[in-house]
Order: C-alpha cells, then structure tokens, then sequence
C-alpha cells in the first residue's frame, strides 16, 4: 500500500498509511505513515470493539496532521494485549500469532473469483 | 527481538522462506524520498477516502481471485460494513468477516464524520486485494487504476487518502 501512497501523493493526494508491519513501511518509505503494533489482520483494530477502532482511526488523522517530514512513521498508542507473546512467532500469512499455524499457511493462488458465500457467485453472476 | 519491539516481517518471512526452501523475496526499498503533497485543510474539513487491500468485495460485484488479483471495487462508502464480504489468500478471514471494520472500517469513518472529527467520507470507498508479489504489478496495474478511481471521486474532490493494508 505503500507504494500505491506514493503514487497518489506525486499525482497530489495526499496520503496517510495505516501499517501494523513496520519494518515493511519503513522499507517501502510513503509520505505519511501510523504504525499499530497489533497482529496481521487486525489493522483497524479488534473486532465488535467500536470504541477502539473509533480511536485508533482518530490517533490516525492526528498523525496525519502532525507529520510535517515525508517519510515519517507516528507509533500510535494503540495495544492488542497485555500480554505480547503472540509477537513470538507471528510471521505474514495466516500464523499471524494469534492463529498458531505452521508452515507455508497462505492458501494457494487460485485464479478463479472467491466468493465468500455462494449467493454472492450466484448475485455476480446472474 | 524484545517483545516490545515491532514485528521484523522482512525478518521473520526471510527465515520462514528459507525454512520452506523458498526464493528470499525482494520487497520493495524505495530510498528516495517519498513524495509530498501538503494537506491544505484542517482535518476536520477533508473529504477522506479509505483504499483497503483486505479484498472487500460487496454482494453483485465479482469477488477478487487470489493469483495477484491487480483489480479494484468500488463500494459505497454508506454501504453498513456488514454488508462488506472480504476475500483474501493471506490472512486470517474469520475475524475480518465477523467485523469487516478491522480491515475496511466504513461505518468507524462514518461516525467520525457524524462526530465531526473528519469532514466527510469520499463517496465510494476503494477495495483492493493485497499480496500482489509483484512490485512492477502492483505500481504499473494496481496504482493506477486506484488513482483513477481517486481522480474521478464523484460529488467532491478527495483532501485525503487512508490507505488501509492487512
């Protein structure tokens, strides 16, 4: 996403990146980025937690308004657990640390839409 | 790594890679400096638009296929969230279905712009899909068609673009 930021920023959008992976942000470098330390997956928050998705995009557009340096990354202050073990093994794919995983966990690159009811084929086809 | 620091992805996909006998993957660096355009307003004036790469899909429209699917959908951003379906090759779906919020948080936004704490929320929100593995696709094909769904916001210009990934 950091790149399509940076596209949009240079044709003058400006941009803010959501990013719960830091080291890929900061490696991708957009204008304008709020780091959550919270599990893949999990971007925007908990979920049937209102209140601390409302919060979290609010520290967002604070970090948005504050970042006056390109390329800056705010920390918000946003935490998934008191307990952080779920960093021990997180990895991208599916064992995200909350999901334990093993292995290769992506599921295949299939080339053919994925619904996620049937209805929804039935809906798009019809 | 102390479990306070940030998770190393670049890190942990390298070793996991390795482990499976995979090629090490080359992320995108981009050492130049990123470009910039001023935001011009206060934020509790701007027109926002949300780009989320969960793979949001909206009943009607033909869900994303996971072999870097370089395609967007539009969805009305008045759409309620749980209408929202998500689709998606790498990450966990179960949570993200029970509350599509976590990854494409239109009714959060909307109730940002309800409280005033943003202007207002741009008239269709942007999904894409995420995982795309290569860096040329994803600037040559996904960029700009995002761009262009961007540009051509209907009813008011877009201030500011939320950009959301899983």
């Amino acid at each position: 996403m950091g790149l399509v930021a940076r596209v949009l920023e240079k044709a003058g959008f400006p941009t803010i990146c959501l990013t719960a992976a830091r080291s890929i942000t900061e490696s991708v470098n957009p204008p304008r980025a709020a780091f959550v330390d919270m599990p893949l997956g999990y971007t925007a928050g908990r979920p049937h937690e209102p209140e601390f998705q409302r919060d979290l995009l609010r520290q967002v557009f604070k970090a948005a308004e504050s970042i006056d340096s390109p390329g800056s990354i705010v920390d918000l202050d946003v935490t998934w657990s008191d307990d952080p073990s779920w960093k021990d093994k997180a990895t991208s794919g599916l064992n995200n640390g909350v999901n334990s995983a093993e292995g290769d966990s992506r599921q295949p690159r299939v080339n053919e839409p994925q619904y996620q009811y049937e209805e929804d084929r039935v809906a798009a086809e019809s | 790594m102390s479990q306070t620091d940030p998770v190393d992805y670049i890190q942990r996909t390298r070793e996991q890679y390795a482990r499976l006998g995979y090629e090490d993957y080359r992320w995108a660096e981009k050492k130049e400096s990123p470009p910039w355009t001023p935001i011009g307003k206060p934020i509790s004036e701007l027109n926002v638009a949300l780009v989320a790469s969960g793979g949001a899909y909206t009943k009607g429209q033909v869900a994303f296929h996971w072999e870097d699917d370089t395609g967007i959908r539009l969805i009305p951003s008045t759409e309620p969230a749980s209408d929202v379906r998500v689709t998606h090759f790498a990450y966990d779906l179960e949570p993200a279905r029970e509350d599509p919020n976590i990854v494409f948080p239109t009714d959060r936004l909307n109730e940002l712009v309800a409280e005033k704490t943003i202007g207002s929320l741009a008239t269709n929100s942007v999904a894409c899909m995420g995982g795309i593995y290569s860096t040329r696709r994803a600037e040559e094909e996904l960029a700009p068609l995002i761009l262009e769904s961007i540009s051509n916001m209907p009813s008011k210009p877009v201030d500011l673009v939320l950009l959301v990934p899983v």
